[in-house]
């Protein structure tokens, strides 16, 4: 209890899988809140006059509002609620970095533990998309004035939904054959389940979003030829999808996979269900997966769920350094992923025929802090050493896609590739030419993606408001 | 979605689909390909464009029968859908005027080959094309690259037809006899390819082959393409598929195209008992 206010001190714990159980199996981790749970964490919220939980959330949910209405009983409205600035509840309940964001902020977490807003967001969510009752969002009457946008990730859907209710025709143009971007190819089922992320995506192109797959811009047409074909602007959410490798010897073996791959194959193409579905994918016994982020995370959990009986994590600094949330990597831990701090590999090993046999790293010691503020890692002299493993997986991070830059040459771009664009507004260096997510950060989050994504489409909006007026 | 609008049997293993696809036949050029599924639980899988016709609206794409994928489309009558088609993805071919340029075919490399050969004709080179197959049955597009060349050499392995041989000795032929050749293009089997590459780089005439690896996206995003060149890692989807073919790392190449043999095997049988 929290000293004579009869708070509970600790959050409402969410029951999950059986660990053993859950690593062979690709269903859902974590089960979510009864509705007795949920009133009950609700009932933790202190309801602050200015609740700094709010400002820790990049599309600032209205979270004491929400909260109380679940308190009251009322999920729905707790669901609308949540949905007046956040299109995507039911997935940013899952896989918001909740810990260094909105609950970071919460009051309650000076002292004790803080409310667990991202649950009780997920609960309202599930709430509503299980009762199947959820109302399509009003839009206000067509403005005449049409909107492309470039990728079907959470940038991209954030904006598209935001410009529909503002009355511009939206179309989206993805590039793979379904939307969501990492959403559907990337996060594994057992965090987030793909019908989920359709029914989200379902409930917001009501409004009237067109979504075209295989439009691969950049290729089918480019940028400016979107511009010319009656597009009043463009909003790039392409995501950062060129996957890094090491460039050390016995990269290109077989057994060797960048996540990307490894997670496509998986999530987007179900190769788990392989030979109902077409894509094949190499499980592998003994997996190295290399790298400490929520992605090399997915990919040792999946190796495991694909049948590895032995998966080790190699991770150049320590434990405290891990990028990963730190959920993943208790439930990684609990799933008997076998952690190597403080090691990088070297070189990959192959057998006569050309598949992995062996990895060999060498152990690093944390030197002074980097540019990061992380401690940098620095090799051991002599200590080389080397795992068997045939399958390895780099999970290491990914640069920028070459497709849309190369075809829009007055695009600006910073020395890393990503695109230059006002954090405030998304506006590029190009005139009616707006971008947010990945493609402008690098690598980040669902949610910040999708802060990135309204704020483009209220300048989008401005911007176009402008040019109507002019005209008038 | 696009839909069949006409289908030829060329060989009993090699057929030609023709599809409606607006957006891609407007945009294609010699060299790109696209990416095909077919089914709600298909994979993805790369194929050439070989002809477009951008007031219908068509293309047309050549596929060898050579496993789960390649039967399914196969079996796809006219008027049926295809479930996606993206493109036109990897780079165009470059189309200069080089002088006199050989263009090789092997199996179904001949239909990647020819909208090459086309477009290099019409850039004002003298066009000398090799075409080879097992046998006369498998022998493809003879016609299409008699036309567009200025002379043609057939080869079959068993002597069936044209030359007794493979392609690569049919360009030693050219060679011997002294033609003067300013840039080769070889597309076919990895062995053909490299077979080439050793020849032409002897007397250092510049080889482009156009490279196959197994693909998913197509996009860059998967890193399943890569191959080495020159010593370097790149993707063939977007670094490709063409590469200068005396830096290519042939034998990498064709170990990673093994990677799922496996696996073909038992989609091949679960696709046959289903039928
Ligand atoms: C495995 C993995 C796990 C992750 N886990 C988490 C997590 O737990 N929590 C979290 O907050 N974040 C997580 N992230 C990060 C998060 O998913 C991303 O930051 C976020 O998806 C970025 O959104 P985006 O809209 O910018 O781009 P993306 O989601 O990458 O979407 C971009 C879309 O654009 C399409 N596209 C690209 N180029 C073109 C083109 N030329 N034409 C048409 N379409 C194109 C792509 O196909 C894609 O669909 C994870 C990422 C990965 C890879
Ligand atoms: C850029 C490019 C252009 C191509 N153009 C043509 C073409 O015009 N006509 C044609 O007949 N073939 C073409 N191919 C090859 C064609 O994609 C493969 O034959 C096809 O994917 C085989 O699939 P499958 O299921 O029928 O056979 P499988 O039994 O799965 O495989 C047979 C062999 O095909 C290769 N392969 C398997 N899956 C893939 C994949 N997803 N991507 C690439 N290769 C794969 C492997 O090396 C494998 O050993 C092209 C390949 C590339 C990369
Ligand atoms: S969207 Fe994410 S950051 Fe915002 S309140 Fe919900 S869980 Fe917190
Ligand atoms: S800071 Fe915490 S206690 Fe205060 S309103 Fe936000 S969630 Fe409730
Ligand atoms: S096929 Fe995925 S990167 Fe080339």
């Amino acid at each position: 209890m929290i000293k004579d206010s009869g708070i509970p001190a600790a959050r409402e714990p969410m029951s999950k899988q059986n660990a053993k159980l859950r690593a062979k199996n690709f269903d859902e981790v974590a089960l979510g809140y009864s509705a007795h749970q949920a009133t009950k964490e609700a009932s933790r919220c202190l309801q602050c006059k200015k609740p700094p939980c709010i400002s820790g959330c990049p599309v600032n949910v209205d979270i004491p509002g929400f909260i109380k209405l679940i308190t009251e009983g009322d999920f729905e409205r707790a669901f609308y609620k949540v949905r007046e600035t956040n299109s995507l509840p039911a997935i940013c309940g899952r896989v918001c970095p909740q810990e260094s964001q909105c609950e970071k902020l919460c009051v309650l977490g000076k002292r004790e533990e803080p409310v667990a807003i991202g649950r009780l967001e997920r609960f309202v969510a599930d709430y509503v998309l299980k009762k199947g009752t959820i109302k399509v969002d009003k839009a206000a009457e067509s403005n005449g004035q049409r909107v492309a946008v470039v990728g079907s990730g959470p940038a991209g859907l954030t904006a598209a939904w935001d410009l529909a209710k503002r009355g511009y025709k939206v179309t989206i143009f993805e590039g793979l054959h379904k939307p969501g971007g990492v959403l559907v190819y990337g996060i594994p089922e057992f965090r987030l389940p793909k019908a989920i992320v359709q029914q989200e995506i379902d409930s917001i192109s009501r409004l009237g979003i067109q979504i075209k797959t295989n439009m691969v811009i950049g290729k089918v047409n480019t940028v400016d030829e979107l511009l010319q074909s009656g597009f009043d602007a463009v909003f790039i959410g392409s995501g950062a999808g060129l996957p890094r490798f090491m460039h050390i010897p016995g990269e290109n073996l077989n057994g060797v996979y960048s996540a990307n791959e490894y997670l496509t194959r998986t999530n987007l193409m179900r190769a788990y269900l392989f030979p109902e579905y077409d894509t094949p994918i190499k499980s592998g016994l003994r997996v190295a997966v290399i790298g400490g982020g929520n992605v090399a995370m997915d990919s040792a959990r999946t190796a495991l769920r694909l049948g590895a009986e032995k998966v080790f994590n190699i991770y150049r600094r320590s434990r405290t350094e891990m990028p990963a949330r730190a959920e993943e990597i208790e439930n990684a831990q609990e799933e008997n992923v076998e952690f190597i701090f403080l090691s990088t590999p070297v070189r990959i090993i192959g057998d006569e025929e050309g598949w992995v046999k062996a990895i060999e790293c060498v152990q690093m010691e944390l030197g002074k802090p980097d540019k990061s503020g992380r401690r940098r890692p620095l090799p051991l002299l002599r200590s080389e050493y080397t795992i068997e493993v045939d399958t390895v997986i780099v999970a290491i991070g990914t640069d920028v896609n070459p497709i849309i830059p190369s075809t829009t040459p007055d695009l600006n771009r910073n020395q890393r590739g990503y695109i230059i664009a006002s954090e405030a507004t998304g506006q590029t260096s190009k005139q009616g030419v707006f971008a947010g997510g990945d493609i402008v950060t690098g690598s980040a989050t669902v949610i910040s993606a999708m802060g990135a994504g309204r704020k483009a489409a209220l300048a989008i909006h401005k911007y176009l408001f402008d040019q109507r007026r002019k005209r008038r | 979605m696009a839909y069949i609008s006409e289908k030829r049997e060329l060989t009993p293993e090699i057929k030609q689909l023709v599809l409606s696809a607006p957006e891609i036949a407007q945009k294609v050029k010699p060299g790109q390909f696209v990416i095909v599924r077919c089914g709600e639980k298909g994979e993805r899988i790369p194929l050439t464009v070989v002809e477009q016709d951008e007031e219908k609206g068509t293309l047309s794409i050549i596929l060898q029968d050579v496993g789960n994928s390649t039967k399914k489309l196969g079996n796809l009558e006219k008027g049926e859908e295809i479930t996606d088609i993206a493109g036109p993805l990897g780079n165009p071919s470059e189309v200069t005027n080089f002088g006199t340029v050989v263009c090789i075919g092997g199996g179904v490399g001949t239909a990647m080959v020819y909208p090459v050969a086309k477009a290099l004709k019409s850039a004002g080179n003298r066009l000398v094309s090799i075409i080879g197959a097992k046998n006369s049955q498998l022998l493809i597009l003879e016609e299409q690259m008699r036309k567009t060349s200025d002379r043609l050499l057939v080869t079959t392995d068993d002597g069936s037809y044209g030359m007794h041989g493979f392609v690569t000795d049919a360009l030693e032929k050219l060679m011997a006899d002294g033609l003067n050749i300013d840039r080769v293009v070889a597309v076919g089997p990895v062995a053909m390819m490299s077979a080439v590459c050793r020849i032409t780089e002897k007397q250092d005439i510049q080889t482009i082959v156009s490279l196959n690896p197994i693909m998913v996206d197509g996009t860059g995003m998967c890193g399943a393409c890569r191959v080495t060149v020159a010593g370097e890692t790149k993707f063939a989807c977007i670094d490709g598929p063409e590469f200068d073919g005396h830096q290519v790392d042939f034998e990498e190449l064709l170990r990673r195209q093994r990677m799922y043999l496996q696996e073909e095997k038992i989609a091949l049988e679960k696709e046959n008992s289903d039928n």
